[in-house]
C-alpha cells in the first residue's frame, strides 16, 4: 500500500510509535499528528487497522465460559457474605 | 449486611465471570489454578468493595484485582523477577511484523492474505500463540492488551521500570506475530477465500 509524504510526521515515525499510539500512550500532540497522518496515508492506515483488529482478537481470546464447578464455588462464596 | 449491596455485587460478578476465568486461564495456563485465582479475586473484591468509587468501573476494577493477585504470587515465586524472562530461541527477539509478511508482493498477486488470515484465525490459534510466549512476555501482553492497563500501571504491578514494560511488550508482540505467521503457513490459513 502506498505511503505519502507528510511534512508533519514521517511514516517511519508513525510506524515506530504505532503500538504506543494504539495503546493510548503517546502525548496529545503526537496522537493528533498520527491521527491526521492516518487520515491521509493509506499505507500507515492499513497497518494501523490491522494491528487494531489483531488487538481486538487478542482481547476476545481472554473470554472463556467458566466451568460449572467454578460458578458453584462462587455462589458458595457469595452465600457466605 | 446490606442485601441490596450483596445482590448488586453478585450480579456484577455473574456478568464478568467468563472474562475473569478466561484471563485467569491465559495468565496461569492451568484450569485449576485459574479457578482458584477467580475465587480469590471474588473474595478480595468483596472485602475491598468500599474502595470502588464508581460502580460503573466495576469490571475494570475487579480485573485489576485479579491481575494484581496473580502478579503478586508470580513475583513471590520468583526471587528475581527482572531475570524471569526465559531464554528465547536465536532470533526470537528480532522485530517481526505479521502485516509486512502478509503484504509481500508475491502473496498479494493471488489473494487478500490479510482478509484470509483474519477470517480463518481461530481463538485457539491466538490462545496457543499467547501460551507459547515466555511468562514475563505473556503477562505484560495480558495486562496491556487484554486488561487495558496503561504502561505505568503495568510497570507498577510488575515492579519493573517503564522501559522494561515497553521492551517486553515490543518483543512479546514480535514473538506473537511470528508464531501466528508460522501457524498461518502451516495450517494453510492464507488460501484464497471462496
Amino acid at each position: 500500500m502506498k505511503h505519502i509524504h507528510d511534512p508533519q510526521i514521517r511514516c517511519e515515525e508513525v510506524l515506530r510509535q504505532l503500538f504506543a499510539y494504539l495503546d493510548r500512550e503517546v502525548d496529545a500532540r503526537t496522537a493528533a499528528l498520527i491521527d491526521r497522518h492516518l487520515e491521509a496515508c493509506r499505507g500507515c492506515f492499513g497497518r494501523a487497522s490491522f494491528e487494531r483488529k489483531l488487538k481486538a482478537h487478542l482481547k476476545a481470546a481472554a473470554h472463556k465460559p467458566a466451568p460449572a464447578r467454578l460458578r458453584s464455588r462462587i455462589k458458595d462464596i457469595l452465600d457466605k457474605f | 449486611m446490606d442485601p441490596d449491596r450483596r445482590r448488586w455485587f453478585a450480579a456484577q460478578v455473574e456478568q464478568i465471570t467468563d472474562r475473569l476465568y478466561g484471563t485467569a486461564l491465559r495468565l496461569t495456563r492451568n484450569p485449576e489454578q485459574a479457578e482458584d485465582l477467580v475465587a480469590e479475586t471474588v473474595v478480595k473484591a468483596w472485602a475491598r468493595l468500599d474502595e470502588l468509587r464508581d460502580p460503573q468501573a466495576f469490571q475494570g476494577w475487579i480485573q485489576r484485582i485479579l491481575s494484581n493477585a496473580f502478579v503478586s504470587e508470580w513475583r513471590r515465586r520468583r526471587a528475581c523477577p527482572e531475570v524471569a524472562v526465559a531464554p528465547c530461541e536465536e532470533g526470537a527477539d528480532e522485530p517481526f511484523s505479521l502485516y509486512e509478511k502478509l503484504h509481500q508482493p508475491f502473496l498479494l498477486w493471488w489473494s487478500d492474505p490479510e482478509e484470509s488470515l483474519m477470517a480463518n484465525l481461530l481463538r485457539e490459534d491466538l490462545e496457543r500463540a499467547l501460551d507459547a510466549l515466555p511468562e514475563a512476555y505473556r503477562i505484560v501482553v495480558l495486562l496491556v492488551d487484554v486488561q487495558g492497563h496503561s504502561y505505568p500501571e503495568a510497570a507498577e504491578a510488575l515492579r519493573v521500570p517503564l522501559g522494561t514494560v515497553r521492551s517486553r511488550l515490543s518483543r512479546a508482540r514480535s514473538q506473537l506475530q511470528r508464531a501466528l505467521w508460522q501457524h498461518a503457513q502451516e495450517a494453510g490459513l492464507l488460501k484464497a477465500l471462496p
